[in-house]
């Protein structure tokens, strides 16, 4: 294998699992050093410039980071990074000084549809540098699909207030219970840039018989988390069946028990386990005593003279197919009805674009979605940019942040007058750690604690109120637990291939079994002369140059607990521990224009 | 020195050997040696070399005197019988051990100041008595804990590290263990695990006296141009007249060797060490051979390595002494005390 470059900014970002994870690339080892250090609002700082909503992806992320995270390959589960955001938020101070300074205006004005995470996140990237941002709604208030689908028992009011207060506060102007019914009459508006950021706003329809005549009893998922999010419902009947296995489903049912319904399931096509829904979302549900059942496919609704009774639905078994793919087959079993008041359907999210018309320049693919480049954004009309939900389908919130700052990057070249495809690469920082001849900067003692469990509010007092929060957060003991369970992944083991001697040391003292001194040779070779098993091949090999005895030395990265023993035995400095970080490109000041770069 | 403990952790995908035991499971405490020490690599071989055998833990003894080396039993077995003896006194301890317990295996883990300077008799009588030990030196030719004086291994005409020329006779170890009887005599680098670790394994499964040099760099005091004991210098002049397999309960030899080139010791518990050739004419059961060869390639100043001599039928000190095999601390009474008519009977014969 070639020396590995070490200086590529890829090769340490994807050490750094969870921050490689993450769409937005937050730096998570930081921001969980920090909040064992108390340096709260320093942590939440760090996640507000990343990913803008720190109090509400602390309670509501999909957390691509967790299944990432490197503790999950060391032992049974993965730090609970999630939770410790949530834990900045909590516990910061008062943090609006702290918040970029609405400067004076640059004569540009850029408009918003929908002000969801996704618009939101482009006003905060260009409000600070002086574009003039309109952000349009359908609803009264900000912040989207945050604040109408989530349920109130996930994700307060408060904290949705808050965080987009923050970016309301910059400056930015929002025109709430103004639904933009033409995309034409805004294009006539003059506006020197558009951002589509109006979600996936409506719910699939299960269209099978009986759905019309019982159509009072079946309500759609989403619109029903939003009706009941303004308080138009706030009822339900006893006996409630959710059709569909993600996390819509999982909000519906929990919604459902705390508005009068007594037996609600949740039953769905699939298995259990490849149902879409985030595994703590399933768990928190079957612990409000809903009971989750699969293989059902649900071919008709029941009625008596158009009041629904019940769902009938075949009993389904899944097979594979050469190529592994799983199709769901009738198990030959008898149909099964089960009983109902009420149904909510939940099995899915679409887009829809009535508003643009045709002849906008915006063009469409067969699917209906508009045709959108996807690093930087802009559609086929090069004023107008789609990010979020609304641009490459239903996703979460942490993918339209991180859109979000690449849509606006765009939207600040353009209006730069600059290539938009040409993107700045990400500014890294790379320094010693090292503070003494076995001190470093950093706590390098690992904990050994398993997964500390978040605190729940008692069922009894969580299921009466819808308005109530039922997780309550770490406190700070627990916090500062969890959040020694972190391996900083960020803190680099780096090897100077001129300065190692062969001593073995770091070999010898390595806990897992990471470093290899041998020949040299091709990858999948080299993986298995390794001092200890390789699988997985997603993660790096770190191969030096030729040393004295012409070998090399390989560090399989898999299970590096970076607790810089390696250094501590090393003789000559031949490893260190060297902290990376890296600075995503965003909009501003730390994108380094032509424009800046000749002033 | 590192100040925290090793984490616990351990690779998910490690092998374990026929006991369940994990080679992270025949680890000790954390060194305190400085960074880099030789005597940690041979640490590391020797707790390899106990997982491949599946020894357990509790059944070995290792025993030390003083000095870095002697420090190192510490960080090795971490659940096997430890002895930290008085300086040069481990070989005496040793022996007595083995006689009031056979049953156990023995590791003597020594330096050059402990084993040729101030225990340096002790030395030669327990080889000479063929104790059923492995008699480890770890060599690095200096005094390292007391900053670096010529110890009495380092070479005529080596320099220190201040840039002194030793001008005494060095004595090597290994001819000596050769001329006083030892049945296993190996000499090896800490530097080079692939030859250490199975010339440990082989020793430990030698029943007499085993005798292993390692030359182990001490990187504070004697890693410098000069030294001879220094890493670039061992591996510039080291000449390895053989590599070998220990192969234990398995078919002697995969077919892997070209023929000719393999030769298969099998030892007094059945074991087998396949000895890879490098100097083809090198015969290791051939004691005088083996003195002459490392007398002429020592006046050529190449350090030779590998199995350089050993006598598969070996008897032990037990054997001369015709001991009881019982540990002594199991004896019953009535065995030690066999009562009065045995005690005329004794009275009677030397009459």
């Amino acid at each position: 294998m070639k020396p590995t470059d070490i200086a590529a900014p890829d090769y340490f970002h994807k050490v750094v699992d969870c921050q490689w994870a993450c769409p937005a690339h937050t730096p998570v080892p930081e921001y969980i050093r920090l909040i064992a250090q108390g340096r709260y609002s320093d942590a939440y700082m760090i996640n507000w410039k990343s990913n803008v909503f720190p109090g509400i992806l602390g309670r509501t992320c999909d957390r691509p980071c967790e299944p990432a995270c490197r503790r999950g390959r060391v032992e049974e589960t993965p730090v609970a990074i999630c939770r410790l955001k949530r834990v900045a938020a909590d516990f910061k101070d008062d943090i609006k000084q702290r918040l970029p300074h609405p400067v004076g205006k640059n004569g540009k004005r850029v408009a918003f549809v929908g002000g969801g995470p996704a618009s939101l996140t482009v006003a905060r990237d260009l409000a600070p540098l002086g574009y003039h941002c309109t952000v349009f709604d359908g609803d009264p208030e900000a912040g989207g699909m945050m604040r109408t689908q989530i349920p109130k028992f996930r994700l307060p009011n408060s904290v949705i207030d808050e965080e987009t207060g923050y970016i309301l506060g910059l400056g930015v102007e929002f025109k709430g219970g103004h639904r933009i019914e033409s995309m034409k009459a805004l294009l006539a508006e003059k506006y020197d840039a558009i951002f589509v950021g109006s979600g996936a706003p409506r719910g699939r329809e299960l269209d099978i018989p009986g759905r019309k005549e019982a159509a009072g009893n079946i309500h759609i998922g989403i619109d029903w988390l939003s009706s009941v999010s303004f308080g138009h419902t706030d009822k339900i009947g006893k006996r409630v069946i959710v059709l569909g296995g993600g996390n819509t489903a999982m909000d519906c049912c929990r919604t459902a028990r705390r508005l009068g319904g007594e037996d609600v399931k949740v039953i769905v096509r699939s298995g259990f386990e490849e149902m879409k829904a985030s595994p703590w979302e399933k768990e928190d549900a079957i612990h409000e005593d809903i009971p989750i059942l699969n293989f059902l496919v649900p071919i008709a609704f029941i009625h008596d003279n158009g009041k629904l009774t019940g769902i009938t639905f075949q009993k389904v078994k899944a097979e594979y197919d050469a190529k592994g793919r799983r199709n769901l087959v009738p198990s030959g079993e008898p149909d099964q009805t089960f009983e109902c008041d009420d149904v909510l359907v939940a099995v899915g999210q679409e887009n829809a674009f009535p508003w643009i018309e045709p002849d906008c320049g915006i063009e469409f693919d067969k699917w209906h979605m508009p045709k959108v480049d996807p690093k930087t954004f802009v559609s086929t009309n090069p004023k107008v940019f789609f990010g979020g939900d609304a641009a490459f389908g239903p996703k979460n919130i942490i993918w339209a942040v991180a859109q979000g700052h690449d849509a606006a990057l765009s939207i600040h070249k353009l209006l730069s007058g600059e290539d938009i495809t040409e993107r700045p690469l990400p500014e890294v920082h790379v320094s010693s750690q090292k503070m003494g001849i076995h001190e470093w900067s950093y706590d390098n003692d690992i904990s050994i604690d398993k997964r500390f469990k978040v605190p729940h509010r008692d069922k009894v007092v969580a299921l009466k109120d819808i308005r109530t929060e039922v997780e309550l957060g770490y406190d700070v003991k627990l916090a500062l637990g969890e959040a020694h369970r972190c391996l900083n992944c960020d803190v680099q083991t780096v090897f100077s291939t001129s300065l190692c001697i062969e001593c073995d040391a770091c070999a010898d003292i390595c806990p897992m079994d990471c470093i290899t001194f041998t020949t040299n040779g091709e990858e999948d070779d080299l993986r298995h002369r390794l001092k200890a098993p390789s699988p997985h091949q997603d993660q790096d090999l770190y191969v030096s140059s030729d040393l004295k005895t012409g070998r090399v030395m390989v560090k399989d990265e898999d299970v590096c607990l970076h607790c810089g023993l390696c250094a501590e035995r090393c003789p000559t400095g031949a490893w260190d521990m060297q902290k990376y970080f890296i600075e995503m490109t965003h909009a501003g000041s730390t994108c380094p224009t032509k424009s800046r770069s000749a002033a | 020195m590192t100040y925290i403990a090793k984490p616990k952790f351990h690779h998910p995908g490690l092998k374990k050997n026929e006991l369940g035991y994990t080679h992270r499971d025949y680890e000790g405490k954390i060194s305190t040696l400085c960074a880099g020490c030789g005597h940690d690599s041979i640490t590391a071989s020797i707790i390899e070399a106990c997982y491949e055998l599946s020894i357990e833990p509790h059944r070995v003894a290792k025993i030390s005197g003083i000095g870095c080396s002697s420090k190192t039993p510490d960080y090795f077995l971490g659940n096997s019988h430890g002895f930290n003896s008085v300086h040069g006194r481990m070989p005496s301890v040793l022996t007595g051990a083995n006689l009031a317990n056979r049953d156990l295996i023995y590791l003597g883990v020594s330096g050059d100041g402990d084993s040729a300077s101030i225990g340096f008799g002790q030395f030669a009588h327990s080889i000479r008595r063929g104790v059923n030990m492995t008699y480890i030196v770890e060599n690095n030719g200096v005094y390292g804990l007391t900053k670096g004086q010529f110890s009495a291994t380092a070479d005529r005409g080596s320099k220190s590290k201040k840039g002194v020329t030793n001008t005494d006779n060095a004595i090597d170890l290994v001819a000596i263990a050769l001329q006083l009887g030892a049945t296993f005599v190996a000499r090896s680098f800490s530097g080079d695990k692939t030859q250490l670790v199975p010339l440990i394994a082989a020793a430990i499964r030698h029943k007499g006296a085993s005798f292993i040099d390692v030359i182990s760099p001490c990187i504070a005091f004697n890693n410098h141009a000069g030294s001879t004991k220094s890493f670039d210098y061992v591996r510039e002049h080291n000449d390895a007249v053989n590599r070998l397999d220990v192969l234990v309960g398995r078919d002697p030899i995969a077919v892997d060797y070209a023929p000719g080139t393999v030769q298969v010791v099998e030892q007094h518990d059945g074991s087998k060490i396949a000895l890879r050739k490098i100097e083809a004419d090198y015969d290791p059961h051939d004691r005088l051979g083996a003195q002459t060869f490392l007398a002429r390639h020592a006046a050529k100043g190449q350090i030779v390595t590998g199995l350089l001599f050993v006598d598969p039928d070996a008897e032990d000190l037990h054997a001369h002494l015709n001991t009881v095999e019982t540990p002594l601390n199991t004896l019953e009474a009535d065995t030690l005390c066999p009562g009065s008519a045995v005690l005329d009977k004794i009275n009677a014969s030397l009459r």
